[in-house]
């Protein structure tokens, strides 16, 4: 089974440091990392490969010095890493991004499946994923927190939500976003980073993998970020006491009152 | 300070940095108060090919030798001298197999220890054979085509969670210290079992047993080298492993010294942090040229027993002593400048104090590293 694993360079978590007068992160001061939600992707990855036979190929689109981490995850099982660099992918929002790795992935040919983690620790939006299914018009699942059971023909897994689990079932090829709790990376190893030294990370520009620019970086991103900032936590809240039945009418008034519900 | 490691070394003591700071550290205070064994651990180790560092690549290993097993164990020590005893136990039941197998016997047991899924240990002392290795009792009987071994090993590192023990025992009598013989012994053997496990002051996460054998028959071919060789497989044994035990100490004595450096930065009294005081900023400064003294003892130390020098035995106990007797001045001082906390077992200087004492006592104590050390200094300056 060959997976593809799409990963990002973020800056690290514990460096992060705001600029308080823009209220934007200096990245300048900041120690790159994969995003840790991709380790997750990573690892799920290889360890399907090792039951299954096949490969995992890690896939990212960034500037040029992404290969250095790119080529680190050799060190823990995978076999290839794929870069999409070029000045024509900068400034690329969720949509334009998935477009380009769209376009990476049909690049890199066959699939059975491509894992990303949930959501990137300096974005935070998890489109990527979805977007890049929709991208390649196959099925996805989001927040999997275990897979079940994977064949040649479909993947069913386990979906985190708030208060539970969902079991799902798609064909395959499909796309996966996973959350932490589905394993736990393993370290590099010696022998593996050794590997990773003598590997070559394959490095594609926008025409290397036929992209449009127009749909590529700033040009391809209906995304404009107008301004960023620290959201003020302003504590207030309201309990609703009383029985079930009570409590639930008295909702319904509250939110009546408020207009945000309408009696027919 | 730069030491000039290979780009393989600078992996290992990366990785292992990180299975300390990531693996180790949150746990160290835990497995030392309950005593627990850090075979958890010892699977991260196995996993990042950490286990077969000083094993040759053909048995599984990475190659390197005693600087690369120093290197692992100094930097697990850093988080806990105790955990990373399973490893350096390890290294220490593995190398008389190192330098004395046969091919059949490093091919049967090597591999299995340099993929972590075998653990070693090594029986060489006895309640009456500390120090006077002479004094060892266990006997050794050829009949037919076993070895049967009767008799009790004291205090063995490992002790009954290895599955793979080098032992020393007494195959005649009459030739005193050429009379003793070194066998591999598996655990599961008929009549090899296992005594109390120790409570003891430090490196509890380390466990240490009596191995008890009676009439043990083991196979004619698990005897190491020739009969009466035994004094020396334990003794050139023992020459590579003592950087180890050195390695740890460095490695207690530097995590005790992060930690009293950073409290120090964070304590204030008399409205200022205590780093700004200089009857503490000299402490540290002490602590900081000591440790930093015997990395360089101890690293040099090592390149010169891998380089294939054959005269080890002074250096090796030199690096002992010194990082030993750094491990515990560093240790006792990282507690007087952390005061109170210092004191209080939910703080890691500790545990740190009490895991040092013993790289002064085991693997030769150092009043015995010092004979060896004058000794040879005597023997040498005799031949001039």
């Amino acid at each position: 089974m060959n997976v593809i694993v799409c990963v990002k360079q973020v800056p690290g978590t514990n460096e992060v440091k705001m600029n308080k007068e823009t209220n934007t992160i200096i990245r300048e001061s900041a120690e790159a990392i994969i995003n840790p939600f991709d380790e997750y992707a990573i690892e799920e990855g290889v360890r399907i490969k090792e039951n299954t036979d096949g490969s995992v190929t890690v896939l990212s689109m960034g500037i040029p010095q992404v290969a250095d981490l790119l080529r680190e995850t050799i060190a823990v099982g995978v076999d290839n890493a794929v870069l999409l660099s070029d000045k024509a992918f900068a400034g690329a929002d969720s949509l334009a991004t998935a477009y380009a790795l769209s376009m990476g992935v049909k690049k890199i040919g066959k699939y059975d499946l491509i894992i990303c983690g949930k959501q990137a620790t300096d974005g935070d939006t998890a489109q990527v994923g979805p977007s890049l299914a929709e991208k390649l018009g196959i099925p996805h699942t989001t927040y999997v927190r275990k897979i079940e059971q994977i064949t040649e023909n479909y993947i069913r897994c386990q979906r985190m939500t708030e208060d539970g689990y969902e079991v799902i079932e798609m064909p395959l090829p499909a796309v996966i976003t996973v959350v932490k709790e589905i394993n736990e990376p393993r370290l590099p190893s010696i022998k593996g980073k050794l590997k990773a030294k003598k590997t070559e990370v394959m490095v594609y520009n926008a025409d290397d993998i036929g992209a449009d620019k127009n749909l590529c970086g700033l040009k391809g991103s209906p995304t404009q970020v107008v301004k960023t900032f620290v959201p003020e936590h302003e504590i207030s809240g309201e309990i609703i006491e009383g029985t079930s039945r009570e409590q639930a009418q008295k909702l319904v008034q509250k939110l009546m009152s408020m207009q945000f519900m309408t009696c027919k | 300070m730069n030491y000039f490691l290979t780009e393989e070394q600078e992996m290992i003591k990366e990785l292992a940095a990180r299975i300390a700071d990531e693996k180790i550290a949150p746990v160290a205070l835990e497995y030392d108060h309950e005593g627990k064994f850090p075979h958890d651990i010892m699977q991260y180790l196995a996993q990042s090919d950490l286990c077969g560092v000083y094993i040759e690549e053909k048995y599984g290993g990475l190659g390197g030798g005693v600087f690369e097993m120093a290197l692992v164990v100094e930097e697990l020590s850093r988080a806990c001298g105790g955990i990373a005893l399973a490893f350096a136990g390890t290294g220490l039941g593995a190398f008389p197999i190192i330098l004395f197998g046969s091919e059949d016997q490093k091919q049967k047991y090597l591999p299995d220890i340099a993929s972590g899924k075998k653990l070693a240990a090594f029986g060489l002392t006895e309640a009456d054979a500390g120090s006077d290795a002479a004094g060892i009792r266990t006997t050794a009987v050829l009949d037919g085509d076993s070895y049967v071994l009767n008799g009790t090993k004291q205090w063995i590192t490992n002790g009954g969670e290895a599955d793979i023990y080098t032992v020393v025992a007494c195959t005649n009598r009459s030739k005193g210290a050429r009379g003793f013989s070194a066998f591999i012994v598996e655990k599961g053997t008929p009549g090899f079992s296992f005594g109390k496990k120790e409570d003891k002051m430090g490196i509890r996460a380390s466990c240490t047993r009596e191995l008890i054998f009676e009439d043990c028959r083991i196979p004619k071919e698990n005897l190491l080298a020739r009969e009466g060789m035994g004094f020396i497989v334990a003794m050139k044994t023992l020459d590579r492993t003592r950087p180890g035990v050195a390695a740890q100490a460095l490695g207690i004595a530097t995590g005790a010294f992060n930690a009293a450096l950073k409290y120090s930065r964070e304590r204030v009294q008399f409205g200022q942090t205590i780093s700004s005081f200089q009857a503490v900023q000299h402490m540290l400064a002490d602590m900081a040229i000591q440790i930093e003294a015997s990395r360089c003892l101890v690293y040099q130390t090592c390149r010169h027993v891998d380089s294939g020098a054959k005269d080890i035995s002074k250096e090796s106990a030199m690096a002992k002593v010194m990082a030993s007797d750094t491990a515990m001045k560093v240790t006792v001082d990282a507690v007087q400048i952390m005061g109170g906390y210092g004191y209080m077992r939910e703080y890691p200087v500790e545990k740190m104090m009490r895991d040092a004492k013993i790289t002064q006592i085991y693997e030769g104590t150092n009043q015995i590293q010092r004979n060896v050390i004058a000794l040879e200094l005597i023997k040498q300056a005799s031949k001039v």
